[in-house]
């Protein structure tokens, strides 16, 4: 056994309690009791058990009626019902309300411990699913970590040294640069790593589904809360938690947020338990967390809190010696999936994809390359089956000067204008450029 | 000082040899003397007429409150079937951490089981079932090392294939209990 079951035993005759209490105890189990319905529901509601064998038939509120109350609670709860007077009715209906078994009294010594040996054997099963189950996403995810370039290689080796820490992490990047798998690869690599990894996306909440989804609620804290919920938090128990777009919570979420990572207590929406649990945070954003502190739209105490550790993911731009192996990559996981025989990308179509600028970065590039594999011959991927539009020189431009001409403006624009940014890209000084500029009659549009 | 001792109490009858085996084997399992003593109780007064068996939970408490008087463990031995409220039968029963227990032979009968008697199989069994009980009044809970004697058995094919000794984790326990480490020595 790896941890002590707890079981809660719930009868009207205290032989009975009595008996099983004993029997149980010897058993090696923590046991506590409880004479009807009512007790059992308030005991649930200062702690929960991993089984509770309760009586059918209680003055008050009876075991049926209590089996519905405990499920609607948690829908997860072993729950043995025992009776007196069995008939089939009772048998049928406590099953189809959830109920693990049903038991006969006076039992067999032997069916007693079959039952009870099943009802724990399950309940370690499940956990153990849950265990493995985030166990295997997490490292298929760490898989789509590619990269060779230096600065990808710094970015891993920054995983490496933080996953051993338990610090606060901030991941920024361009959308598209695999913040999230980042986030996973820190997390499979730590020693939270066969707990959960729980993720949220900040920005596609309203404020309060973010409130009920981070702290969970009580039932019926508002319209539509039919059962308890366990929030994210409280799921990511012994884990992480990965908050992305952490820059659009609003400044009420903000102060919470703040609370809960300082004392990691928090309240169930609705509630009025205090909930403890253990976990990492690991944010993400595309914006500049810091210039939002100095415009005062994000707490600077929050951004101290989270920005223990900043990890930034480079542009695919910025690692153009990456894009062979992702397109390598990409193809074979899309052959896979598809069940198609693997293939490969002609020449002219990688020069193509190495010099595109990619503004949705590694995300457009999966998009681009599934997307050629589903249109395409068969046999290799070519450049008529990438989606590359307007971004790339058009072929009916023949002369260098202007080709030079689309180029040099395709860069200003996309910086901006700056011209420091535009020629750095360009790897020409400002000078150089600004000729350029004149000599082409360039001008910012709009 | 009298050296604290179990006690080993008949209510009903079994033959002196064989009490003295149990009474050996019990010894030499807890280090510890054991004395057989004599008992009387009216057993009707605990007899359910529906199950047409016998209440252990009020022979437990009796021989608990009337017989455990000045010795450290007490055990009764019965040869009557035992069963309590909630369960159909019981091997026997104890107080975890208590000083007092009780153990039935009826179940222990190879004829109950349709097969041939066998004197050696019951005496083992029943040994088992004393030294199983005595071990909860020492505190120890079951176990789940195969062939250790508190292995929870509710079958007595489940008595045959286990040992009758404590293993050594269970030995280790029971030599940290305080009422054996608090014992006069000889």
């Amino acid at each position: 056994m790896s941890r002590q079951i707890s079981l809660l035993i719930v009868d009207d005759e205290e032989s009975v309690r009595d008996s099983l209490s004993n029997w149980f105890i010897e058993d090696g189990y923590r046991v506590e009791c409880a004479e009807n319905a009512k007790k059992t529901l308030s005991m649930l509601d200062s702690g929960d058990f991993d089984i509770i064998l309760a009586d059918i038939k209680m003055p008050g509120m009876d075991g049926l009626e209590m089996l519905r109350r405990i499920k609607s609670l948690n829908k997860d709860a072993v729950v043995i019902m025992m009776t007196a007077f069995a008939t089939v009715d009772t048998a049928v209906q406590a099953l189809k309300d959830g109920a693990f078994d049903y038991i006969t009294k006076p039992f067999d010594p032997d069916d007693l411990s079959h039952l009870i040996r099943n009802a724990t054997k399950q309940i370690f099963l499940a956990e153990e699913n849950d265990v493995l189950r985030n166990k295997v996403i997490a490292l298929e995810n760490v898989e789509d970590l590619i990269g060779k370039s230096k600065p990808m290689m710094k970015v891993l080796k920054q995983v490496e040294h933080v996953a051993q820490s338990d610090s606060s992490v901030i991941i920024t990047g361009e959308s598209g640069t695999g913040k999230e798998l980042i986030a996973k690869a820190i997390h499979s690599n730590s020693q939270r790593k066969f707990f959960p990894l729980v993720s949220v996306h900040c920005g596609a909440l309203t404020e309060s589904l973010l409130e009920s989804e981070l702290f969970g609620h009580e039932k019926g804290a508002f319209t539509g809360a039919m059962y308890n919920r366990k929030g994210r938090f409280e799921m990511a128990d012994g884990g992480t938690i990965f908050l992305d777009e952490i820059a659009t919570i609003s400044s009420k979420m903000q102060v919470e947020l703040l609370r809960v990572l300082e004392s990691k207590n928090f309240i169930r929406v609705g509630g009025n338990k205090e909930i403890r649990s253990d976990f990492r945070v690991i944010c993400a954003t595309n914006r500049d967390l810091k210039s939002m502190v100095e415009k005062g739209t994000f707490r600077e105490d929050l951004y101290y809190r989270l920005n223990v550790v900043n990890i930034h993911i480079p542009p695919l731009r910025e690692r153009i010696e990456d894009i062979p192996l992702l397109v390598d990559y990409f193809i074979k996981k899309y052959c896979t999936t598809m069940n198609r025989p693997q293939i490969t990308i002609d020449t002219a179509a990688l020069k193509r994809l190495e010099e595109f600028d990619f503004p949705g970065n590694v995300r457009e590039l999966e998009n681009m390359i599934e997307r050629a594999i589903v249109i395409g011959n068969g046999k290799e991927v070519r450049l008529k089956d990438l989606p590359l539009g307007k971004d790339l020189i058009d072929s009916t431009v023949e002369s260098l000067d202007d080709h030079e001409k689309i180029h040099v403006n395709q860069i200003l624009n996309k910086y901006r204008w700056n011209i420091s940014r535009s020629a750095k890209a360009l790897q020409v000084d400002r000078v150089t450029l600004y000729k350029k500029i004149k000599k082409y009659g360039l001008k910012p549009s709009g | 000082m009298n050296q604290p001792s179990i006690i080993l109490i008949p209510f009903g009858y079994f033959e002196n040899d064989f009490l003295k085996k149990i009474a050996d084997d019990v010894g030499r399992e807890y280090l510890l003397p054991v004395r057989i003593r004599d008992g009387h109780l009216d057993l009707s007064e605990f007899h359910d007429p529906v199950r047409r068996q016998y209440n252990g939970n009020a022979l437990l408490k009796v021989v608990d409150s009337q017989f455990s008087a000045g010795s450290l463990k007490t055990l009764g031995l019965f040869s009557v079937d035992i069963s309590i409220p909630i369960l159909t039968y019981i091997f026997g029963q104890a107080y975890l951490n208590g000083r007092t227990g009780i153990a039935s032979l009826y179940r222990f009968n190879n004829e109950r089981y349709g097969m041939k008697k066998d004197e050696q199989l019951l005496l083992d069994r029943f040994r088992k079932e004393v030294i199983h009980e005595l071990g909860h009044t020492f505190g120890l809970i079951h176990c789940h090392v195969p062939d250790c004697v508190m292995r929870s058995s509710t079958y007595v094919e489940d008595i045959d294939q286990k040992s009758a000794h404590l293993c050594f984790r269970c030995r280790e326990t029971l030599g940290s209990s305080t009422e054996l480490t608090n014992m006069p020595s000889n």
